[in-house]
């Protein structure tokens, strides 16, 4: 069937921010999308909240919205755009619960707009968990025993019948939020309650555990012609209890006869008949009893979906590009399969290689949180990895994910580890599991005793027994033989690992030289979909010590080497794999031959569309020096880019130029000038630029001393760290002490940095070009929170709200005589902290920020593109005249009307919980916690930041019940945006102490307890539903006293009840003048295209 | 052509040397059984079902290269088997299982490989051989864990048989008819000429209330008569379709007899023949579960488990006149277009290339054995 002629125009709809659970794969499926519709000759808009989104580009759509992912806004845009049809299966569950939404309030009638891809009803079926069970059932299939209940009474009687364990799971959420196991009634209220809270439809489904059983997913296609295929099978090697989203993952399954296989892949198809998805991708995921063989269904995902991502970088099928087609009306057979270019889509994947897919983990970031993984997704980014055996591609999976240990043996055993204690650790899901599980085996358990245990099938546990009787091979042979090293990088063992194993060769890079004269070198194959029997037209390469090496030459082009930016973590995510996508589009332009390296699969990087080249590898210098070997002997390397893909590639810079790697852009020597302390400091002095008084400490005595010399708060930090890891402000000796206690590894390597705090500065952020001899003030970010509280955490706007043009003169002067004395080529990013007007210089990153594409939609202007063209020798002024930087000033002066864009962080407090089951504190500083950010932009500051508030919270009240409870040093602060409230209508509770100075003010106020003082508290108000907004910031020194604790109770309160609550005087009156701009109405929405002409036609001279 | 030692597991895992003929080599382990090998050097791109694999007559005579890397993870289990024993001249395999892990399995397919003389190899880059096999076509290759000199064992790969022109369905052929029942009430009767038949045909008929009498190839016309057969089968095989004139001969008797007739793999070559079409060989074949056919009455796709190194030649763009009046080519292979399928207008005959039983692979083509059924019950084919 042809392309539907009834359709011209398409509004697609994406995801909104980076969440756990929700992260960059559904930039790469809405970018592919959008790609395919406008190739299609359609009209494409778009609306999705996060800037820092490929998708979000000007150039991916004819009309982008930037606006919140709220229906009342979405019904704005669909207004203004009047789109033939929408496409909400690609921006996750938040596209589709707002297409339901929009179906519910009849917008979509209303304008004629029909939904492609999935329709209500096949929604519906998909996503309701009892109309899901009952579908199943009637196509023969079987579904874990449940009900479906609306109150806690109905789940207790529910858990007569089932008895415990239960596991609860609220309808229509994403990432498992709000389910969990409970094994007892205490477990149970609790859950049960959560789980009705987080159900936008509060219901929650009660259902049999199915706990051990081996998990599967199935990854399939339908299209109009009802031509199903099955793209990919994965197998979950954690069993059933274990999220698939926190679970270490292999594709194809590897356990399953293919009896069992074909049953799995049936009943799949038939139960998405039954659903009636009629185009597009769908996800489905089974558990099976790993005795008896029973196959149970437990969930579909009517759209496509984390797992699509990852099942298309394993098989080189993109699902989301051709579900876009479907949606317009092609049919498989008449979609090329563009990887063999010959043959069609309508055919199942075969792959002649493993891929292992391992979960990224943040708990170090959120104290008290309970690290036992469940049903709840808690992993906040993956790396994938292949190879031609299973040992391989986990080896290059576990050190993709740049932990602390990088696969097997690279860090020391716990201290006292048993076989006991150690079989006993399995038996609860955690982090590394497969750690635990390689420490057993090595201590003495059995392959039965590990597998039941973890209940980890004895398939995985025998490949990691076989790699501990590989390492006592290694450990005993009197020498390391070529045939045994071999073995080795056969069976996936880094340089490390072998050095680890053999200390006579002088560690990692002794092993590398060793490996090297011996001609031991890994081949690079490609991923083709089709295990070889077709030839494959696109380079898309993973390594593997195996014979044959696939690479084709390509003299002709010089090669561009890109190092992305790995597994998404907190401080490290979509934002860079934005930019290093930015270098790709604009250098293969420029004529170079582009090569990507990185190893995290939800990235638009990865996408074999995106650069000429990809090598999906871990991002280690071992894996990357292969890389450029290969690429060395296939034409001419013209250098690496090491700056765009955050710390990361930044921490590899030296290393590749140490074995002759030439880097383009800033050179190593320059990122240690600025990332080492003294360095940094001796720089500044020398420049005249003020710092906070600081000193490198290695020992608590060096600490406290510094402390007494530049004076109490002192905020201490390891050095050489992305997102304050490790971050804190300490207010005295005592606790001083502690935190060296606490930093493990202080010592000469690794000093402590110990700065004078400074209280209530204004923090300011700057993304910069330098080429040498010009800057380009890229733009100057004034954040909303006071310096403190983590760049990556707090609001900003740009351009900034109350700095005056010397201000930024300032800035400007100074940025440039640090670019300069550092020695940048391409882009800095410089922190500052305003206080009693000096302007403090807090750091200088000589690398692309998590700000770039913030920036870069802000003031029309792609600095990432830039950065890359100077890395490569071009100059701001070639770049002004070839229209890639405005030709006429920078992102310092913006005119005069132009737009305010706001950035809000989103952060992912509700997903964890302590060990008690209660909230983790959501308090902010200077150690980063959020995961993702939205971007609200319009005329005033207002609106723009109301706007950014709705996108990453919900609307914000515009009269209700506000609750305010603050410390002393701020109550004055707080008397007039609190006044401003309660003039606008709302109704003022507050604790005594802050109540009595309101109401001197002549703010009507009514006292509420604390939550220490007993019953009827605000922390119940809070939770019974009765406040609309909060505003607390907490009370004096850290430590556990009591104001501090009621502090935790509030926010964690705001939190669950889902308000917003500001913890911040800063943050409260940005909050006001947004109240104020929804009261004054009128806020509408305006595409990024529109904004950006009007700019370019103020600014002059730019296309 | 298994020349095997006496069946001891080689547990130390010796060198073995694969040689093609034109003079390619890889050295590796010897898996499974010890000793010396040589047939057809093929590649079967399936991810699972080796088992079934390993024990399909059509693989009669090939050294199969399993693209797969982790072979053997399920172990050998008793029900899923499809003939009498393993036919396959060889096995090469990149990663064999230590240990098989699943409910069903009874032994190692290491273990079974020994005990049926199998011989094998292991550890080499089995996607270069793919790759060599896919650009160069299919060829003669030996292994061997005795000779392990590349220049003398490549002499004895050049001495072997070569697969153009061999007859081999009539070493794979059960000796004695004998008689799958239907499941449940009977139906119909099939006369069922087995070419090398799987067992998950039958299975497969006897589920839709048929009952199978599976006759050997040497059987006659009256043989098949003689059951009294609502319908007669064509089987899939091993082999060169050219030499197949015994079964062509058959195939003719019956379709004179206006007797509805299904063919399958082999089969669809010989009714092929019996239509007067050519038959050519394959550069490298069809062996995969992944194969997208389309039926062309009905424009939709199916995803089909395939076998065959051998295809029919007949006109896409036409229909054909035949000595049994018109017939048409009814299914195609979408990644190349080779013909999957054909059906007789004028008589009620219809085959296709492919495995429609599906052990292993997709189930997508099962609705070809209910209209074999509709055939047999008259319905308008
Ligand atoms: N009945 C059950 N018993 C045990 N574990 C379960 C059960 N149902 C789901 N799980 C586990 O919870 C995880 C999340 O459940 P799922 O239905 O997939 O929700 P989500 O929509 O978050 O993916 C699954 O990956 C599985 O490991
Ligand atoms: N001397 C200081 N006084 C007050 N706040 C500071 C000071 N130094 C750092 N901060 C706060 O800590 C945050 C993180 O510090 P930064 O040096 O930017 O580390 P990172 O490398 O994690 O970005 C900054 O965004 C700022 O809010
Ligand atoms: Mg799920
Ligand atoms: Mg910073």
């Amino acid at each position: 069937m042809p392309k539907r002629t009834d359709i011209q125009h398409v509004m697609v709809i994406g995801s909104g921010p980076i969440v756990i659970g929700q992260a960059c794969e559904f930039d790469y499926s809405g970018t592919q999308a959008c790609r395919v519709l406008r190739s299609e000759g359609l009209r494409v808009s778009l609306v999705n909240s996060n800037p820092a989104t490929i998708m979000t580009d000007p150039e991916f759509a004819d009309a982008t919205y930037v606006e919140p992912l709220t229906p009342e806004f979405v019904e704005q845009v669909i207004a203004a755009e009047q789109p033939d049809a929408l496409l909400a299966t690609l921006g996750g569950q938040t596209a589709l619960n707002i297409a339901v939404a929009l179906h519910e309030r009849g917008v979509l009638e209303k304008y004629g707009v029909e939904l492609i891809g999935a329709d209500i009803d096949a929604i519906g079926r998909g996503e309701d968990r009892q109309q899901f069970k009952d579908i199943v059932r009637q196509v023969g299939g079987e579904v874990p025993d449940s009900a479906v209940c609306h109150s806690l009474d109905e789940v207790l009687s529910t858990v007569e019948r089932l008895h415990y364990p239960v596991v609860i799971r609220p309808s229509y959420t994403m990432g498992g939020a709000g389910s969990g196991m409970a094994h007892d009634e205490e477990s149970l209220r609790r859950l049960a309650g959560a789980g009705l809270a987080a159900s936008p439809v509060h219901e929650v489904l009660v259902e049999e555990s199915v706990l051990g059983w081996k998990e599967y997913e199935l990854e399939l296609m339908r299209d109009r012609g009802d031509n199903v295929v099955v793209v990919c099978s994965i197998e979950n090697i954690d069993p059933m209890g274990v999220h698939t989203g926190d679970s270490v993952t292999v594709a194809p399954a590897l356990t399953l006869t293919d009896r069992e296989y074909q049953r799995m892949r049936d009943l799949g198809i038939d139960v998405l008949r039954a659903v009636g998805v009629d185009t597009g991708g769908c996800n489905i995921q089974f558990a099976v009893h790993p005795q008896t063989g029973r196959l149970v269904v437990i969930e579909m995902n009517p759209r496509v979906s984390r797992s699509s991502a990852l099942a298309s970088k394993a098989t080189g099928f993109p699902i989301a590009k051709i579900a876009a087609r479907l949606a317009i009306g092609y049919t498989l057979d008449e979609i090329r399969n563009d990887i063999t270019g010959e043959t069609p889509a309508s055919f199942e994947p075969a792959l002649d290689y493993v891929v292992v897919k391992a979960p990224r983990f943040a708990f170090e970031k959120f104290p008290g949180a309970d690290a036992e993984l469940t049903t709840t997704m808690k992993s906040v980014g993956e790396a994938m990895s292949l190879g031609r055996n299973f040992t391989e591609a986990l080896g290059k999976a576990l050190r993709s994910l740049e932990t602390k240990a990088a696969s097997f043996w690279t860090v020391p055993d716990p201290a006292g580890a048993t076989k006991e204690s150690t079989v006993e650790a399995l038996k609860t899901p955690h982090d590394g599991r497969l750690y635990t599980v390689e420490r057993a085996l090595r201590l003495g358990a059995s392959v039965e005793e590990v597998s039941e245990a973890s209940g980890i099938d004895p398939w995985f546990v025998d490949q990691i027994a076989s790699l501990v009787e590989l390492r006592t091979e290694l450990l005993d042979a009197p020498a390391l033989t070529a045939q045994l090293l071999r073995k080795a990088k056969r069976a996936g063992l880094s340089d490390r690992q072998v050095a680890a194993l053999r200390p006579e060769l002088a560690g990692e890079d002794g092993v590398r030289t060793l490996r090297h004269r011996l001609g031991i070198r890994p081949v690079f194959k490609t991923v083709d979909t089709c295990a070889a029997e077709f030839a494959a037209s696109t380079p898309y390469h993973y390594s593997s010590y195996d014979e044959e090496n696939e690479v084709a030459p390509q003299p002709d082009r010089p090669k561009v080497l890109i190092l992305g930016s790995g597994p998404n973590r907190i401080g490290q995510g979509i934002e860079f794999d934005y930019s290093c996508v930015h270098a790709a589009m604009t250098l293969r332009d420029a004529g170079y031959e582009t090569v990507m390296v990185n190893c995290n699969p939800e990235t638009v990087s990865t996408d074999y569309d995106t650069s000429d080249r990809l090598y999906f590898e871990p991002l280690t210098a071992e894996d990357v020096l292969e890389v450029v070997h290969a690429e060395r002997a296939s034409g001419t390397v013209a250098g690496v880019i090491c700056s765009l893909g955050g710390q990361t590639p930044l921490g590899l810079a030296q290393r590749l130029k140490d074995a002759g790697v030439p880097i383009l852009g800033t050179q190593p020597e320059a990122i240690h000038l600025a990332e080492e302390r003294g360095a940094f400091g001796r720089l500044l002095t020398e420049a005249g630029l003020p710092a906070p008084a600081h000193g490198t400490a290695t020992s608590y005595t060096e600490a406290r001393a510094i402390a007494e010399r530049i004076g109490y708060p002192v905020l201490v930090r390891p050095s050489y760290v992305l997102g304050g890891r490790g971050m804190e402000i300490v207010y005295d000796d005592g606790t001083l002490g502690d935190y060296i206690g606490r930093a493990t590894e202080v010592s000469p390597e690794h000093p402590v940095l110990v700065d004078r705090f400074l209280e209530d500065a204004i923090e300011i952020d700057v993304d910069a070009l330098y080429d040498g001899t010009e800057l380009y003030l890229g733009g100057v970010m004034e954040h909303i929170e006071e310096a403190g509280i983590h760049s990556g955490d707090s609001a900003c706007a740009l351009p900034p709200i109350t700095l005056g043009v010397e201000d930024i003169a300032r800035v400007r002067r100074s940025t440039e005589a640090i670019a300069a004395a550092v020695g940048v080529r391409g882009l800095i990013n410089m922190q500052y902290a305003l206080k009693d007007e000096v302007l403090y210089v807090l750091e200088a990153n000589p690398r692309a920020s998590r700000t770039v594409p913030f920036v870069s939609k802000a003031t029309a202007v792609s600095l990432a593109k830039s950065a890359a063209r100077i890395a490569l020798g071009a100059t701001i002024a070639q770049l002004r005249s070839d229209g890639l930087l405005p030709q006429t000033g920078d992102g310092g002066v913006l005119p005069e009307n132009a737009a305010t864009a706001v950035k809000e962080a989103v952060l992912p407090f509700h997903r964890f919980r302590t060990t008690e089951g209660h909230g983790v504190d959501t308090i902010l500083g200077p150690e980063m916690k959020s995961t993702g950010e939205v971007m609200g932009v319009d005329d005033s500051f207002g609106t723009a930041f109301a706007k950014s508030q709705a996108a990453a919270y919900g609307s914000l009240p515009t009269s209700g019940r506000l609750f305010v409870s603050v410390a002393n040093r701020d109550k004055r602060a707080l008397i007039f945006p609190v006044k401003r409230l309660a003039d606008l209508g709302f109704e003022v509770l507050a604790t005594a102490g802050t109540a009595h100075v309101l109401r001197r003010h002549g703010v009507d106020t009514k006292i509420v307890r604390k939550f220490s003082e007993g019953p009827d508290n605000c922390v119940e108000r809070i939770l019974s539903g009765d406040v609309d907004l909060v505003i607390n910031t907490p009370f004096g020194s850290p430590g556990n006293s009591g104001p501090r604790l009621d502090g935790y109770e509030i926010r964690t309160a705001a939190v669950s009840a889902g308000i917003p609550c500001l913890t911040t005087v800063q943050a409260a009156a940005a909050c006001v003048q947004g109240i104020e701009a929804l009261l004054a109405g009128d806020v509408g929405v305006r595409p990024l295209q529109e904004m950006h002409a009007a700019l370019a036609r103020q600014w002059g001279g730019r296309s | 052509m298994t020349s095997a030692s006496d069946g001891l597991p080689s547990k130390q895992n010796g060198r073995a040397l694969l040689v093609l003929e034109d003079g390619r080599s890889f050295v590796g382990e010897s898996y499974g059984a010890e000793g010396e090998t040589f047939g057809e050097a093929v590649f079967n791109t399936g991810m699972t079902g080796y088992q079934e694999t390993l024990t399909d007559p059509s693989y009669y005579g090939q050294v199969v290269v399993q693209t797969a890397p982790h072979i053997g993870n399920t172990g050998i289990n008793d029900e899923d088997p499809e003939s009498r024993q393993i036919w396959v001249a060889g096995y090469v395999v990149r990663d064999p299982a230590r240990r098989p892990s699943n409910w069903r399995s009874v032994r190692t397919l290491d273990e079974e490989l020994v005990r049926q003389g199998i011989v094998g190899i292991s550890g080499i880059d089995t996607r270069a051989l793919t790759r060599h096999l896919r650009e160069r076509g299919a060829m003669r290759v030996g292994i061997s864990t005795v000779e392990l000199d590349p220049v003398a064992l490549r002499e004895r790969v050049l001495a072997a048989p070569s697969m153009v022109g061999a007859d081999l369905a009539g070493s794979v052929t059960t000796p004695q008819s004998y008689v799958v029942p239907a499941i449940g009430e009977r139906r119909f009767t099939v006369a069922a000429l087995d070419l090398g038949i799987k067992s998950m045909t039958p299975h497969r008929m006897a589920q839709r209330g048929i009952e199978t009498h599976v006759l050997p190839l040497s059987s006659t016309v009256d043989d098949i008569l003689a059951v009294a057969p609502d319908g007669v089968f064509l089987a899939n095989g091993p082999g060169d379709p050219s030499t197949a004139d015994h079964a062509v001969e058959l195939t003719r008797a019956v379709l004179d007899r206006r007797i509805p007739l299904f063919g399958i793999c082999f089969g669809n070559q010989v009714l092929g023949r019996a239509l007067g079409f050519g038959t050519y060989k394959l550069r490298y074949g069809h062996r995969g579960i992944n194969q997208p056919v389309a039926d062309r009455s009905t424009g939709k796709v199916e995803i089909t488990a395939h076998n065959h190194g051998f295809a029919v030649d007949a006109p896409l763009d036409r229909v054909s006149e035949t000595p049994y009046g018109k017939a048409e080519v009814s299914h195609v292979c979408l990644n190349d277009d080779v013909v999957e399928g054909l059906r007789c207008l004028d008589v009620p005959a219809f085959s296709v290339q492919y495995h429609p039983e599906a052990a292993a692979g997709p189930h997508d083509a099962g609705y070809l054995f209910d209209r074999f059924a509709e055939l047999m019950g008259g319905d308008s084919k």
